[in-house]
């Protein structure tokens, strides 16, 4: 294990830095920006899944004040391609011409001096709608002769089919297990919703906009593109955010809108979401079908998977990640950590008159470990086996490493067959036995596990593929140093609540040694920080972690140069490390090798450093295929059989996440992450009646997790280092949230066993589980 | 979402209030504002005027006689909880309020604006309709009275008429030998419950409240507390379905069973 003497480098729990300004209510968040003038703008949005607008009247005297899509002079749509083959792109208008889509969509914008003027101005805007019947039901779109989108033939963004060895399907198994799965539709629910300030910038002639977002730079691409403005006229400012998850990487309709309207009207404008916006009107995630059918021998050694999988992806394809990322990743990763011989998948990415679908922390994968591993328990249970003996005998063992698997993906590193191991003795399995063996009233105990891995940090190669609009390639950082020997590190990345800016940091430091306090790390700005896809994908830590390390070592050659002039030794006999430049004869901090270069270059030979201490590196795994962590995941619960209520009584992890940076803030990820996917297998669901009216609007109606529902879940690690990046780092910061709904899926179902009942679509309401069982007493 | 513009009044006095109401058809009484609050910002209500009441003493002060407590209607679920006020046996009222959603609902909500507010799902209207509390109303043309069951109409509905201010809750005074329990479904702590049901047994009589049933609180009294006259009642209620007639009848039959025991 790496680790640097002081402390402070990889390896080490560092507390946060910028938990300082977070912890004492000082950071800066959208709603907390204040510009002279400022208005407050309101969106009237449509209360009808499905309609033809036939007139918009706007308030008597207030026409001034509200604008809809013919006063957008030359703005354009939002449109998100895929190069996919079939792939069918949707027009999103920023606001609804001629047809609403969704509940919720836009239809006109409202500018006033304070946000319930606007919404006084919203209540009065009149608007007439030719309703027509809603495609609702994803299964149902595939077929509905009701098009979304009129030109299109059928409701289907894009169709997706994979086999291998589909010839060893026609073989009768000794185990075939089928299951219908269903997962809910969810909204994203961060701290801090979405928000936008824009302003036009009078001095640099340029738009200016403060967006709560994941991805400035995309942004601002997007941006270009709807205004129809060069890209040099914008910049984007992400501020302190309050959690994205994947919520805030995306080009809204509001931030097109805040944007024009800005430069039009010669004043800032702001947008903040509200939680019945973010509820009932914004983008949502996670909703799969699942038909899936395991062919396995009769010891359980599988043969392989079987599967259709549909993915509600709303009314539009959002921008970048489009409407088929999600149902494409179905394909791509239903084979989970296990190695089979045949596959065969279909995916549909279905058109329905709900928000656009977006991907949440996880993406796909919730979904997919869900529908893998409730299938798998059932192979378990036929073949008489716990069910961690039927992933032993699946997994793919240590020595295959590096694997590809059945859909070319490649496990770069690890031993998913040891973690398994390790979760499964934490949390005492013949103990958990027997105390279920001993539960005999309505309060049953259940076990169940999961195991999956997570591909992180993807690029080039994996995304060209997908063709959407933006492809991952070099990310970039650039190491400075000023002339007081402090470090500024500017990264394209945002940071909101993964800690970078202390991880970032620990890199810096492993390299140069440079004091954590002596370090800045800057993002979330496009003026000031190099060009990037931003925080998505897992991928930050390895990838801006990377681009800062080469960068670093970069400067670090530039500091030897000049530190050996100083030491008046050659360069090959002096090191950089531990703040210091030192030679055979002494050392010379880095504080004065900066001081000498910006102050006092007559210290210097004219030839001697004409790059100065400013270094911008590229960097890129040698492939770009991912990192695999993997984590094990393991509850104890107990079910409730009279009432439907479920218990989290126990729950380990065991995760590999290769080299940790800062252990403590892998734990908060994989703590968060939980927390998130109990969310998904218990309490989250936002349900629309059949005329797609979203049924909650508030958080009384859909449920997140607090703190009394989520338990404090033990945490193991393995540390297998990834062969392909720079420290041996992986990206982990969807895993938590990938394992739970499985995990806690097969506990319940466990614990009802003996009743014959199994749960099949998440959440796992009371109402679910009481229904279940009613149905099967009769 | 912000609520729409309405006046806002402080009257200093119970009359006051009362005068402000009349004058203002399209007035509503404020108490803590964590029912009303919420109406307002997402515009469910409008009110021109908001008569804001919880800082009145009259409607704040608690009393005890030797047959009921007298609690104002503006006690906070929170002073309840705590045991800041008389309790009438068996620290009942204190562990209802204690149930109340959060700590920070209980420290504004109060237990008159629960009342008033009349979701089908509170906890006071299932709790003191078991408990035959009166609530004490005061409006333009004089005082009055109503038991709970004939205050609670349906969801969001009661008997308080426009203009009228509820003064408090009178909750007697529970004999020596009662016996009592309270339980409730909820999908967490704080949430409201999706069943619920009040037992108590007393002197020979039984009373049993099933509440959260979409509609005013179910009361059963002496030979129809039992899971069979629940069964047949809740059978006789639209809008419940399988579900939720089980959950019902289970939580019923925990009460029961602790208060039995
Ligand atoms: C997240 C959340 C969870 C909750 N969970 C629960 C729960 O589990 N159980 C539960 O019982 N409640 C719950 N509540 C509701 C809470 O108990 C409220 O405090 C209560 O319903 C209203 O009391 P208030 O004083 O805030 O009234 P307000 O909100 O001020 O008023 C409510 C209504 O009553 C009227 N009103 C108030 N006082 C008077 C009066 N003296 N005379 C005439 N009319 C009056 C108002 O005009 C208004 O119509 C919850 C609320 C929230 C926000």
């Amino acid at each position: 294990m790496q680790g640097s003497a002081s402390g402070e480098g990889i390896g080490r729990s560092v507390p946060r830095l910028e938990d300082d300004r977070y912890l004492r209510g000082k950071g800066e968040f959208i709603a907390d920006i204040r510009l002279a003038g400022m208005r407050d703008l309101a969106f009237v949005r449509s209360p009808v899944a499905h309609a033809r607008i036939r007139a918009i009247r706007k308030p008597p005297g207030a026409e001034a004040a509200v604008f809809v899509a013919q006063d957008l002079v030359g703005v354009q749509p939002i449109v998100a391609v895929s190069g996919l083959p079939g792939f069918k792109p949707s027009a999103q208008p920023v606001l609804a011409t001629g047809k609403v889509r969704h509940v919720g969509e836009a239809i006109a914008v409202c500018v006033a001096p304070s946000r319930a003027e606007a919404e006084d101005f919203a209540a009065a805007v009149d608007v007439e709608f030719d309703e027509l019947p809603p495609v609702v039901d994803m299964r149902a779109a595939l077929t509905s002769e009701i098009r979304l989108h009129d030109h299109w033939d059928n409701n289907v963004f894009l169709e997706t089919f994979v086999e291998v060895a589909p010839e060893r399907f026609a073989q009768p198994a000794p185990i075939v297990v089928r299951r219908r799965l269903r997962t809910a539709r969810q909204c994203m629910s961060p701290l801090e919703g979405r928000g936008v300030v824009a302003t036009w910038d009078r001095r640099v002639e340029q738009l200016l906009v403060y967006s709560s977002t994941q991805m400035p730079h995309i942004v601002r691409t997007g941006l270009a593109g709807c205004l129809g403005l060069d890209q040099a006229r914008i910049r984007v400012v992400a501020p302190d955010v309050g959690g994205g998850f994947g919520y805030k990487g995306i080009l809204l309709p509001e931030e097109v809108c805040a944007a024009y309207l800005a430069c039009r009207l010669g004043h800032p404008v702001r947008w903040i979401e509200d939680r019945r916006e973010q509820l009932t009107g914004n983008a949502n995630c996670r909703e799969h079908d699942y038909d899936i059918t395991l062919h396995a021998e009769a010891d359980g050694t599988l043969i392989g998977i079987d599967a259709e999988a549909v993915v509600d992806a709303g009314a539009y394809s959002a921008y970048p990640f489009s409407a088929c990322l999600e149902a494409a990743q179905v394909a791509s990763i239903l084979p989970g950590p296990y190695a089979m011989q045949a596959y065969r998948c279909r995916t549909f990415s279905a058109a329905t008159n709900k928000p656009p679908i977006l991907p949440y922390r996880g993406v796909a994968r919730s979904g997919v470990c869900f529908a893998l591993e409730v299938a798998l328990d059932a192979v378990a249970r036929h073949a008489g086996l716990e069910p961690h003996e039927v992933r032993l005998r699946n997994l793919v063992p240590a020595a295959a490493m590096p694997f590809e698997n059945i859909t070319n993906k490649l496990f770069d590193s690890g031993d998913y067959p040891e973690c398994l191991r390790r979760v499964i003795a934490a949390i005492d399995l013949p103990g958990v036995r027997r105390r279920q063996a001993a539960a005999t009233g309505p309060l049953r105990i259940g076990f169940g596990c999961s195991i999956f891995c997570e591909q992180a940090a993807h690029g080039t190669s994996v995304y060209a593929g997908w063709g959407i609009p933006m492809v991952p390639g070099f990310e970039q950082a650039v190491a400075r140093m000023t002339p007081d020997g402090g470090l500024e590190l500017r990264v394209g990345i945002q940071s909101h609540g993964q800690g970078l800016e202390t991880t970032l940091a620990q890199v810096a430091h492993e390299v140069l040694g440079i004091p954590l306090a002596s370090i800045r790390v800057v993002h979330g700005d496009t003026a000031l920080t190099p060009y990037s896809t931003g925080t998505w994908g897992s991928r930050c830590m390895v990838m801006a972690g990377g681009a800062v390390g080469t960068a670093c070592r970069e400067l670090a050659e530039r500091i030897a140069r000049i530190g050996a002039h100083l030491l008046q030794a050659p360069q090959e006999a002096v090191r950089v490390g531990a703040g210091l430049v030192s030679g055979p004869g002494g050392g010379v901090p880095i504080a004065e090798v900066a001081r000498t270069w910006y102050l006092r270059p007559q210290d210097l030979p004219s030839d001697v450093a004409g790059a100065g201490l400013e270094a911008t590196a590229g960097y890129k795994p040698p492939r770009d295929s991912g990192t695999f962590s993997y984590a094990a995941h393991a509850a104890v619960v107990s079910v409730d059989t009279e009432l439907g209520d479920v218990r989290i009584l126990d729950y380990a992890i065991c995760e590999d996440g290769g080299t940790l940076i800062n252990p403590m803030i892998v734990d908060g990820q994989v703590i968060g992450g939980t927390a998130q996917g109990i969310g998904t297998a218990l309490y989250e669901e936002m349900q629309y009646d059949a005329a797609g009216q979203p049924l909650g609007s508030t958080l009384a109606d859909y449920i997140l997790p607090g703190a009394t529902e989520v338990p404090e879940p033990r945490i193991l690690h393995m540390q297998t280092p990834s062969p392909l990046t720079l420290h041996g780092q992986k990206g982990i910061g969807e895993g938590g949230a990938i394992g739970p709904p499985a995990a806690i899926a097969n506990a319940v179902n466990d614990a009802l066993a003996p009743f014959g009942v199994e749960i099949t679509e998440l959440p796992i309401t009371p109402r679910r589980i009481l229904a279940a069982l009613l149905a099967h007493s009769g | 979402m912000k609520a729409a513009a309405f006046e806002h009044a402080c009257p200093a006095s119970v009359a006051d209030a009362i005068a402000l109401l009349a004058g203002e058809a399209d007035a509503r009484v404020l108490a803590g504002g964590q029912s009303l609050g919420p109406m307002l910002n997402l515009r469910l209500s409008h009110p021109r005027l908001l008569v804001q009441v919880n800082r009145l003493q009259e409607l704040t002060g608690v009393a005890a006689d030797a047959d009921a407590v007298t609690i104002g209607a503006c006690v906070t679920h929170a002073a309840i909880a705590d045991g800041l006020t008389p309790d009438i046996g068996g620290g009942v009222l204190a562990r209802v309020a204690d149930g109340i959603a959060y700590r920070a609902i209980r420290n504004r909500g109060t237990i008159g604006g629960n009342l008033c507010h009349a979701d089908p799902a509170a906890d006071w209207a299932t709790a003191l309709t078991a408990l035959d509390a009166t609530m004490l109303l005061q409006g333009p043309d004089g005082a009055r009275s109503l038991r709970a069951c004939d205050f609670i109409q349906g969801a969001f509905r009661t008997a308080l008429l426009p203009g009228e201010i509820m003064l408090a809750v009178r909750v007697p005074q529970l004999p020596a030998d009662a016996r009592w329990a309270y339980e409730k479904a909820c999908r967490k702590p704080g949430d409201f419950a999706h069943a619920m049901a009040f037992v108590l047994l007393c002197g020979g009589r039984r009373r049993a409240v099933i509440g959260a049933l979409g509609a005013r609180p179910l009361l059963l009294e002496d030979d129809d507390v039992s899971l069979a006259g629940a069964t047949h009642s809740l059978r006789a209620l639209s809008g419940l379905d399988e579900v939720q007639r089980r959950m019902q009848l289970v939580v019923l039959s925990r009460a029961l069973a602790k208060a039995q025991a």
